[in-house]
């Protein structure tokens, strides 16, 4: 308990099952205190049912979960720290904001004077003084997002737990309050474990982030890691968007592969896991920025990975333009550019050449049949 | 070059139409659905309460010699029997709608929140079927059940519990069981519709901050489901208070319910000015309880009837 109190959240070989459904399979990770974690993955991964075991709204089948090194098996949800901001908020529209941030401090029995400090408190710490007497229904949906944290860290927690809860706001203010959540987590210093399906949310507020597939934790790392050394193919196709090709292992050169492609292109990768022998399955990632465009009778780095095709389409969104290339074995290709630079005068049709670094050009083992982002 | 200037107006002209089709279509729907009602509601209610008003405020002077005056109304508060009876009435009907919502309040938080998505309808068409036999047959199944030579008094009699037949009918046990068992279903269906609209996370949250079963269901589920168990407690109270059938047959001549007095006004003693004020009084002392009720929950009829 001593040496383990560094982390808020504990959980080891967490198993839950539904019937013979493995929701949670064997999951086992740590947070340390005050940091801001994010569990990522696609509806129906399993990470709400984890999220449900931690607050204690499910027991898990096997393995345990520890809070600031306590196991909490059998503690029931109302008597343990951690509280929960619920997907739709789940404040009660019966009682007015005053009364909702009260609630669990009524219920712990707190004196009345001192209620009332403390939510005054919490109110001024989450930007909304004087806020009481409002009804629920005459807050904005970012007001709410804020009263229902408050209404947590009222508490003081020792885990949040946020369960998609910026998932019912419009895209504006859901940009705004995930700047305003980091704000947040770094003024209440309290662990925060969010749960998201959207992976901008976790990248741009997370310390670190586990990704979850079909109950089992793919990867935890930092977003950075993630985004740039992903170690499954599942990461590589969730995190960021990526071009894929699947292709067959013809040879090995100083630890690189040499990956011809089903279009009939040959491109040098490097591995993204080990044990990828001649002739193995595979898929190659390469992600948008990773390509270098230029015209067809352009200057090409002859080390790097050469593909040929015409521009079918520009997508123009603003800094993330894309251009749509059509490549060997009618293939579509994304390509970012920067509208404004020199590639800006591309139309469709015109001949380029795509090129992009070994190193850049990841691959891993395919899967069967691959869930990820991108369907192709 | 006058025509494409004359064309401006006429192509207005058939948009202005089409509204103003759409706007007659509009209130033509509008009038088919009112009528109806409409009919209903003055013939009704709105008409035969107007005659009873008028009746109740006549008195018979002389052989079809009628007078304006308020000597049914001075009759019945000089006659304790009367008033006692309607009091009865009410305490009796306020006690059977506050244990049905005992009864119907755990039903319906089952069936909304506890029963899996497919149990749940067969649940609430269980609450239906009794709704399929008649008032009247229902009644009698009681008195088949509780009288003298019925079935319990076998029972109790062949498992040595009581000594001779036992008589379980004509009391106000009987009579209260019998009414809570016709006007419980009234007090459910409400109950389950608001607490349907209840997102599970709310009672989760409840759980989550700190509270335990009860003050989730003190300061969560009941304020939740207060429009529904308003709604149900006027329902069921009117229901009782006006209710003829199950009092009579289950309470016989001890039941002293305010409808058998109206009854006796009209059809025994042919004083149709005398049951007119009677059913007046109820109307009126019925309307006055449930304002109170409303006054004391502190809800309005309003946000009772419009809350989902």
């Amino acid at each position: 308990m001593t040496s383990d109190s560094a982390n808020d959240l504990e959980c080891e070989r967490v198993t839950k099952r539904f019937g013979s459904f493995t929701a949670v399979d064997d999951v086992s990770f740590e947070i340390p205190s005050g940091s801001f974690f994010s569990i990522l993955g696609p509806s129906g991964c399993g990470k709400t049912t984890l999220m449900r075991m931690i607050a204690g709204f499910e027991e898990p089948a096997a393995g345990d979960i520890r809070i600031r090194g306590r196991s909490v098996i059998g503690v029931p949800a109302n008597q343990r720290n951690v509280k929960m901001v619920f997907q739709h908020l789940a404040l009660f529209p019966m009682m007015n904001v005053g009364e909702n941030i009260a609630y669990g401090l009524r219920c712990a029995g707190v004196a009345k004077g001192e209620i009332e400090r403390r939510v005054g408190a919490v109110l001024e710490r989450v930007g909304l003084p004087g806020v009481e007497r409002k009804g629920i229904d005459q807050l904005s949906g970012g007001q709410k997002q804020r009263i229902a944290i408050a209404r947590c860290m009222v508490l003081e927690p020792d885990v949040l737990l946020l369960d998609e809860p910026l998932g019912a706001l419009d895209l504006k203010l859901r940009e705004r309050m995930k700047i305003e959540l980091k704000l947040l987590q770094h003024q209440f210093d309290t662990t925060f474990v969010y749960i998201t399906h959207d992976q901008s949310e976790a990248l741009v507020m997370s310390d670190r982030v586990a990704v979850m597939n079909r109950g089992r934790f793919e990867q935890i790392g930092s977003p950075q890691e993630l985004y740039n050394h992903p170690s499954t193919a599942f990461v590589a196709g969730f995190v960021g968007d990526s071009n894929r090709w699947r292709g067959r292992v013809a040879g090995r050169d100083a630890g690189r592969l040499q990956v011809e492609t089903e279009g009939g292109a040959r491109l040098l990768c490097a591995p993204g896991q080990e044990g990828l022998a001649e002739g193995a399955e595979v898929e190659v990632f390469v992600r948008p920025e990773a390509l270098a465009l230029v015209r067809a009778d352009g200057p090409v780095d002859p080390s790097a990975n050469r593909l040929e095709g015409r521009v079918d389409s520009l997508l123009f969104n603003g800094a993330a333009s894309r251009v749509l290339v059509r490549g060997a074995g009618d293939k579509l290709v994304e390509v970012a550019y920067a509208p404004s630079g020199e590639t800006g005068e591309l139309a469709p049709g015109d001949a380029v050449v795509l090129a992009c670094a070994a190193a850049d050009s990841r691959c891993f083992e395919a899967q069967p049949h691959s869930d990820g982002a991108d369907p192709q | 070059m006058s025509a494409p200037v004359d064309a401006i107006p006429s192509v207005g002209a058939p948009v202005k139409a089409g509204a103003q089709r759409k706007r007659d279509a509009d209130r033509l729907a509008l009038i088919l659905l009112l009528t109806p009602f409409l009919l209903w509601i003055v013939l009704l209610i709105v008409l035969p309460h107007l005659g009873i008003g008028y009746l109740s405020l006549r008195e018979k002077v002389g052989p079809r010699v009628y007078e304006f005056s308020f000597a049914n109304y001075l009759e019945f508060l000089n006659e304790p029997i009367y008033w006692n009876t309607l009091l009865r009435t009410a305490w009796m009907s306020i006690l059977v709608t506050a244990l049905t919502l005992l009864i119907g309040f755990p039903i319906a938080y089952y069936i909304a929140k506890i029963a899996g998505r497919r149990s749940r309808a067969a649940l609430f068409l269980l609450c239906l079927v009794p709704l399929w036999v008649s008032d009247l047959v229902r009644a009698f199944g009681w008195i088949m059940l509780l009288r003298e030579t019925g079935i319990f008094s076998a029972v109790l009699q062949w498992s040595g519990l009581a000594a001779g037949p036992v008589e379980m009918l004509y009391n106000d046990v009987t009579v209260i069981v019998g009414l809570i068992y016709t006007v419980v279903l009234f007090m459910v269906v409400p109950i389950v519709s608001t607490l349907d609209g209840m997102d599970n996370s709310l009672i989760e949250a409840g759980y989550n901050l700190g509270g335990g079963r009860l003050t989730v269901l003190r300061r969560i589920v009941i304020p939740y489901a207060m429009p529904g168990i308003v709604a149900g407690c006027i329902i069921v109270f009117m229901l009782t208070a006006g209710s003829y059938l199950t009092p009579i047959l289950l309470g016989g001549k001890n039941s002293m319910w305010f409808t058998e007095q109206i009854y006796n006004q009209f059809i025994t003693r042919y004083n149709w000015e005398g049951g007119s004020t009677f059913g007046i009084l109820l109307l009126v002392f019925t309307s006055l309880v449930v304002w109170l009720g409303l006054r004391l929950s502190g809800q309005n009829l309003a946000n009772t009837v419009a809350k989902r």
